[in-house]
């Protein structure tokens, strides 16, 4: 394709420019007010006729501090996902999988999961389009199970909020899972229980010349993420951190440890089947995840939560009903489920 | 007469971009046919990888996300 030349192109470079200067600008005011938040919390709080050291006032500070925090942690990071994103799109990665071999193919396929933006409404197209280019069915399920186990959100939060070591360890279990997941997969030749109109298709996979981006359409691109992303789910967000700054004052530490503890063995697969039915944006149940963990519950355990939540849920599931048969829809939550309960038995083991 | 396909199971977005197209299409004075593509099949047989995506005169110029105004009405240009 041609590309247009003359005031449009210096008119995106202006753009570009503009970006950088507000940017630059935009950053440290971030980084300044992010700091003050908990002073300003303490603050309101003051003003507030509670009685200091009370479980209200532990409960209150809470919800004060973390709802500026993590609201402006989640802008900050959407933004940056959404930059990073731009340069990644679901047909380049289908042309990078296709014709993959197993193995190096789930790996690489768990990897873009994580980095390619694609809306839930995408699930089958992206399923469709996968199959039907020919890349393999375990790679394809690689994909699948990443794209929502290791939400590029949550672990820009968790490294945020809960540290670098816990959103390590995410990321990695979270690959590992989609890896030897979509390997077992494919291992067991399962095409058959593809539903027939899906398997009998064969699509030539069309290339979309993709117009140049400059940085200014890359941070739109972002920009806009952010309004997507930060508008969708602020108020799941905020409900989060209500649930999450009751646990903060409430619960009694003792409670949460003996329930979600390391010590209980069945806590973890109790965690992944209450994970299942609750479908929650990864954005809204990382503030619970961090009061949790707060109480002394044992990192396995709401590490699996959190996953089951996210890459186990049900509208995802009856969406992609249209193109599995019900036994490889179970063979895809018992391959994620166990895979969830191993990360969850081995995070106790490790960090208890 | 310009072929305009909207394909997407029928989502926000989807629908969004449909406007988007038809927008674009009034303001260029364009006699076009718009149709809305939303069985998973013939998605796939455009092949998208991703929806929205926009299909003219039977190729597909976009596909996963909202188009840009100034994109689509750069393609329906070229098309017409």
């Amino acid at each position: 394709m041609t590309q247009a030349v003359g005031p449009l192109d210096s008119a995106r470079e202006r753009r570009s420019l503009l970006w950088g200067i507000g940017l630059a600008i935009a950053l440290p005011l971030w980084f300044l007010l992010y700091r003050m938040l908990q002073p300003i919390a303490r603050a309101i709080v003051g003003l507030l006729p509670i009685e200091p050291g009370s479980h209200l006032a532990a409960s209150v500070e809470f919800f004060f501090y973390d709802t500026p925090k993590v609201l402006m942690l989640l802008t900050l990071v959407v933004f940056a996902m959404g930059v990073v994103r731009s340069f990644f799109s679901p047909d380049r990665t289908r042309a990078i999988l296709a014709g993959r071999r197993e193995g190096l193919g789930n790996i690489a396929a768990a990897h873009l999961g994580i980095v390619t933006p694609f809306c839930s409404c995408s699930a089958v197209p992206l399923f469709v389009g996968f199959v039907s280019a020919g890349v393999p069915l375990g790679v394809t399920f690689s994909f699948l199970i990443a794209a929502p186990m290791v939400n590029e959100v949550a672990l820009g939060l968790l490294f945020a909020l809960v540290g670098w070591k816990v959103a390590l360890t995410y990321l990695a279990f979270g690959l590992l899972t989609a890896i030897l997941g979509g390997w077992v997969i494919g291992r067991l030749r399962l095409e058959n229980w593809l539903e027939p109109w899906v398997r009998d298709l064969r699509a030539a996979p069309a290339s979309i010349e993709a117009r140049k981006l400059v940085w200014a359409d890359r941070f739109d691109a972002g920009w806009d993420a952010v309004r997507d992303i930060v508008g969708r789910v602020w108020l799941w967000m905020i409900l989060g951190i209500a649930a999450g700054a009751f646990i903060h004052g409430y619960v009694p530490a003792e409670l949460l440890s003996r329930i979600m503890g390391a010590d209980s063995w069945w806590s973890v697969p109790a965690a992944v089947l209450l994970g299942i039915p609750i479908y929650s944006n990864a954005a809204g149940i990382i503030p619970v995840v961090e009061a949790l963990l707060g109480k002394g519950a044992a990192l396995g355990t709401v590490l699996a939560f959190m996953m089951s939540v996210t890459a186990l849920s049900l509208p995802e599931m009856i969406i992609l009903r249209k193109v599995l048969s019900l036994r490889l829809i179970a063979v895809f939550i018992t391959v994620v489920g166990s895979g969830i309960l191993a990360v969850g038995f081995l995070f106790n083991a490790l960090y208890s | 007469m310009t072929d305009i396909k909207v394909l997407g199971p029928g989502c926000k977005r989807c629908q969004a971009t449909e406007t988007i197209v038809k927008d674009a299409a009034a303001q260029l004075g364009l006699a076009a046919t718009i149709e809305k593509v939303t069985d998973y099949a013939e998605i796939a047989r455009y092949g998208a990888a991703a929806t929205p995506a926009i299909v003219i005169d039977g190729k597909l110029v976009h596909a996963g996300g909202l188009p840009k105004e100034e994109d689509v009405r750069r393609w329906l240009q070229q098309a017409g």
